[in-house]
């Protein structure tokens, strides 16, 4: 019985349970100290007054560094479009290098102290005052003088096929609406830590991040060291989303610290931390039409976007990626603007552009089966694409038509009645909506050693990060797979930057990545094994090896080995090379269930279908609470998520878990999260990544529920009940 | 958070005289909101007098078929009394609706009375606010407003009293009972809690030498019809957008008796007066309440973003007095 696709507990579960399993803010060390942040309190600027005194005198202060005193950073490293890492530094800012203000929220001095509470004291005691300048931080008014994002090597800004517009301007039925999303923010359990140790020129840090030998390489140039003196420990994340995958202040400023006293230093941000010192997921604003015939064939898709980015950094987002390849229409234009504001860079959030672009798209799909008159899961199965719409590429494997068909049968969406507002259970009105999910999938390299002992054992080594999803567990089952050994004889090591290098925790990629890698070595070993047998014989893989008087067989990939001779960009240039004539992705479809409160207007998400095509499920259960968990995600954002930007200041003004609010227990129904479960052709163990897929659609299948449940369509995330009245 | 004295007061007398002769003290209870606004270096007192060691909690029957509630009682001890739940199952509800079971097991009746404002710009040492620093300025007006005050503003602060018990205890015309090195004062509570004024940063009637040290409420028959009815953003876990308590009589479909007061809307737990003075005596229809919500709301004054509480008041009134008109005080 092979053990990709059991439902296994989680392989660090008795850690995490038992507390065992230590996170980045609970290492300790001789004379460790504790740092605290000071932040700005104004969005540009300069420093013109720094008063230290008191903060100095705080009972226990070891060091108040600010501009002035602190050593030089190194500038980060540059992006580098063919290496995908550097599109990770959160801010070009040398932090601690100017006077200069780029953002409200940037730390301005870092106190180090031998206490946690005489640290926080002694922040609040530094004394600062200001030159403002004018500072561009309200997004809606800076919208008019969006530009065009510009492409890059991954991505593009504006794709299109055919003439959009014109399409649009005659389709005899038609849809033109405007959408807005606010800025979200990733609220990890774990707020962000670091614990730094310098030993001459090398440095070691626990960090809680999902970029491991990203944060290495940074690290390195920031204070000009070699790579190889820099040591990044993470074998425990506590959540991330995208919002640990890039360097942001507070790794920086710990070594920074550590460096400048000469001492163990741990810098855990509080919450309010991380929201003004981590960037959260742009703000957009889109638009998407629809053109169809009577009959509802999409003659035209036009879906533009505006999104932000810093002055000191950040990333567009590909709102309208999806749209190029959902679905079958015969015009297309996807056109991304952005807009370039003094706050912090926005950051990578669960599913980039997809978790947003999505909820405009099959929102406007959803209010087009309106106006058709059509079911809307009989649209999606009309406007189904066999080829990818934007340019006729092959998909890999695009399953859609049965993972409609199966969420419709489990959720018993064909018992709907289609008038809106209808549907009522009690003093309740109930309304269902439907919205699919994609994700595109890729595979990056990743460099991994396999071992198989002659006791029968397998060590499985990579650096790669686990902040909860089950990375570990995973991948044991890969290799105990692949080497047709008990996955309790698998162990796996990682989340440590000594480790073979794997690609960052983002897009979705880990998985299949090191599986890919695993693959490679696995044969390897194999092939090792043949080749022993036949010389000393040998039934049993353990057998061989006593046999041959080895202690084990050993297999890498990576740059060491034959396997893998060429360095990690150039291998990644490979595989997208390869992989170009192809559209691949995760796909899937959301049915959901609203009551809606028609006096007050409260929505309540009472039911969930989601049914998923994400190649092979190598553990249904950690897979199902990745899902699970990308869908709670997906309500916060339909119904109640969102930083308020103070367009006066450029301050958040809800820093905090009680005022932003994400779902708690009572806002989330049982899930009913299944898989069509069939290998992807084209990646190894037909795995597709699972990160993200979940989030994408999820506010869309909210908005959409409750459109039926009231008839009214609401365009702004979140879906307020103010809205409704 | 500010380096500050610990007492651990054995007894009543001492915790008094603690606050009688030292500037910046504050009792310390449940330490559910205090703890926080210290950690925010909005409260920052030199001395915190630790009280919860008193024997000040507990519900007892008064001889008048009223209660007394001790200023330390729990709010989960409040809310799980079988005398509450029969007499003023509003209560119970109100607190049942508040925060999360471990803050209810930590929160006493006395602090929640005191709990302070959630405005963002209160919590914000960035912003200015007359509550916070007196005559620096407003910035929750023009500002994020949606969870702020429609009645009881003024120019200077608009921002909400956010408990949910203390809604409840004003429909109930509770007492509190105060003590301090002079002696022992009842206030009633409809003039325990105070609008802003030009006076934000009093908020209440209580001298800075007092102590709470008990909460009465009188008998009250029409408080056995009672609910408590919190609409927020989400299902638990959050501040009141609007709230309403009610009890309510009807004979032979007239409205004989009501109360009512609203959350999340006053600058005050705020007792809806004009709202029972226009329904008493009137028939006991969606008219009247709709009426009466009119009638109390005409002095509303809303932000944009906050306009929809008038809306959303008026209907949560009628709806909660619709219910005590058919499906009784079940929650």
């Amino acid at each position: 019985m092979t053990v990709i696709g059991q439902p296994l507990d989680r392989v660090d579960g008795d850690a995490k349970t038992t507390g065992a399993a230590r996170f980045a803010a609970e290492h300790s060390h001789p004379g460790l100290t504790h740092a605290a942040l000071v932040h700005a309190t104004i969005a540009r600027g300069r420093i013109t007054a720094l008063d230290t005194a008191a903060a100095t005198a705080v009972p226990g202060v070891v060091a108040v560094l600010t501009h002035r005193n602190a050593p030089p950073l190194q500038p980060p490293p540059e992006i580098n479009p063919l290496d995908f890492n550097t599109l990770f530094t959160g801010t070009f800012v040398r932090y601690l290098g100017t006077d200069e203000v780029h953002w409200d929220g940037e730390p301005i001095a870092v106190v180090v102290a031998e206490t946690l509470a005489a640290a926080q004291e002694a922040a609040a005691l530094v004394r600062v005052e200001y030159e403002t300048s004018d500072a561009a931080v309200d997004f809606a008014a800076a919208e008019p003088g969006a530009w065009p994002q510009p492409d890059s090597p991954l991505t593009q800004g504006e794709a299109g096929k055919g003439d959009a517009e014109a399409a649009l301007a005659v389709a005899p039925v038609a849809v033109d609406l405007r959408f807005t999303t606010p800025q979200h923010q990733h609220n990890a359990i774990e707020p962000h830590a670091t614990t730094a140790v310098w030993d001459g020129d090398r440095l070691t840090v626990h960090d809680s991040t999902q970029s491991i030998d990203w944060f290495r390489t940074h690290l390195a140039v920031s204070f000009g060291v070699p790579t190889e003196n820099v040591r990044v420990l993470a074998p425990f994340v506590g959540g991330a989303f995208g919002g640990k995958g890039s360097i942001w202040p507070g790794t920086v400023l710990a070594a920074l610290a550590a460096r400048a006293t000469g001492r163990p230093v741990r810098l855990a941000l509080t919450r309010e931390g991380v929201y003004r010192t981590v960037g959260g997921r742009t703000p957009s604003i889109q638009r998407v039409a629809l053109g169809a015939t009577r009959d509802g064939r999409l003659t035209s898709l036009v879906h533009t976007s505006t999104s932000r980015i810093g002055h000191v950094g950040g990333i567009p987002e590909q709102i309208t990626e999806q749209s190029r390849h959902a679905y079958a229409a015969d015009n297309l234009l996807t056109r991304q603007l952005l807009v370039q504001v003094d706050l912090v860079s926005n950051a990578f959030m669960r599913a980039p552009g997809a978790a947003i672009g999505s909820f405009a798209l099959e929102s406007a799909i959803d209010e087009l089966a309106y106006e058709l008159d059509v079911d809307p899961v009989e649209l999606r199965m009309r406007n189904e694409p066999d080829v990818n719409p934007l340019d006729g590429r092959e998909f890999a494997r695009r399953r859609q038509r049965e993972v409609y068909a199966r969420g419709a049968a489990r959720f018993g969406w064909h018992e709907r009645s289609p008038r809106p507002g209808t549907t009522r259970d009690g003093r309740w009105l109930v309304g269902t909506g439907v919205a699919s999910a994609y994700h595109p999938s890729y595979q990056f390299p990743a460099d991994v050693t396999v071992r198989l002992s002659a006791d029968g054992t397998v060590l499985l080594r990579c650096g790669f990060q686990e902040m909860g999803m089950g990375a570990a567990t995973a991948q044991a089952q890969v290799a105990a797979d692949a080497l047709g050994v008990p996955v309790d004889a698998v162990r796996v090591e990682y989340g440590d930057s000594a480790l073979p290098p794997s690609p960052g925790a983002n897009v979705s990629i880990q998985t299949a990545s090191i599986a890919g890698a695993v693959l490679e070595a696995t044969a390897e070993i194999k092939r090792s094994l043949s080749a022993l047998a036949e010389r000393t014989g040998g039934d049993s893989p353990a057998e061989i090896i006593r046999n041959a008087g080895v202690p084990h067989v050993e297999a890498a990939v990576g740059p060491e080995t034959p396997a893998g001779r060429m360095t990690g960009s150039e291998r990644f240039m490979a595989m997208m090379m390869r992989d170009q004539h192809l559209v691949r992705a995760a796909t899937g479809a959301h049915f959901c269930e609203v009551r809606v409160d028609p006096e007050t207007c409260e929505v309540r998400v009472s039911r969930w279908v989601g049914v998923f095509d994400i190649g092979t499920v190598v553990n249904p259960k950690t897979a199902g609470s990745q899902l699970r968990g990308g869908i709670v995600m997906g309500l916060g954002m339909a119904l109640s998520e969102q930083a308020l930007v103070d367009p006066r200041t450029g301050r958040i003004m809800n820093p905090s878990l009680a005022e932003y609010h994400v779902p708690v227990h009572a806002d989330v129904p049982p899930i009913d999260v299944s898989f069509l479960d069939e290998p992807d052709p084209t990646m190894p163990f037909g795995i597709r990544g699972a990160g993200e897929v979940g989030i994408t659609g999820a506010a869309a299948a909210v908005a959409n529920a409750v459109r039926h449940a009231t008839g009214k369509r609401v365009r702004d995330l979140p879906i307020t009940l103010d809205k409704l009245l | 958070m500010k380096s500050f004295a610990y007492v651990a007061a054995p007894d009543t007398a001492t915790a008094l005289r603690a606050v009688a002769d030292g500037d910046r003290v504050k009792f310390l209870a449940g330490g559910t909101n205090l703890v926080d606004l210290m950690r925010e270096r909005i409260e920052q007192p030199d001395t915190v007098v630790d009280i919860s060691r008193l024997p000040m909690s507990g519900v007892e029957e008064l001889p008048d078929g009223g209660l007394r509630i001790g200023a330390l009682t729990t709010n989960s001890g409040v809310a799980a009394d079988p005398l509450v739940w029969t007499r003023y199952p509003v209560l119970a509800q109100a607190i049942l609706n508040g925060a999360s079971p471990q803050l209810r097991n930590m929160a006493t009746v006395g602090g929640n009375l005191l709990q302070r404002t959630r405005c963002l710009y209160f919590y914000d040492e960035a912003a200015r606010c007359n509550k916070r620093a007196p005559g620096s300025g407003c910035d929750a007006i023009g500002g994020f407003s949606r969870g702020s005050a429609v009645l009881g503003v003024s120019e200077h602060c608009i921002a909400t009293h956010p408990s949910d018990m203390a809604v409840a205890l004003v429909l109930l015309d509770a007492t509190v009972e105060v003590q301090s090195t002079r002696g022992t004062r009842r206030i009633p509570i409809a003039e325990f809690h105070r609008v802003p004024g030009d006076a934000p940063h009093v908020e209440t009637a209580l001298a800075a030498d007092e102590l709470i040290t008990a909460v009465e409420l009188p008998p009250a028959p029409v408080a056995a019809n009672s609910r408590y009815r919190k609409v927020r953003d989400r299902a638990a876990f959050a501040f009141a957008l609007v709230s309403v308590a009610a009890a309510l009589r009807v004979e032979d479909g007239v409205v004989t008796e009501v109360r009512l007061a609203l959350g999340g809307v006053g600058t005050k737990p705020w007792r809806a007066t004009e709202a029972e003075r226009t329904l008493l005596g009137r028939p006991a229809t969606d008219e009247s309440f709709r009426l009466a919500a009119d009638v109390e709301l005409r002095s509303a004054t809303a932000t944009a973003q906050n306009a929809f509480k008038v809306e959303l008041a008026r209907r949560t009134v009628v709806t909660t007095l619709r219910r005590l008109l058919t499906g009784g005080s079940a929650a």
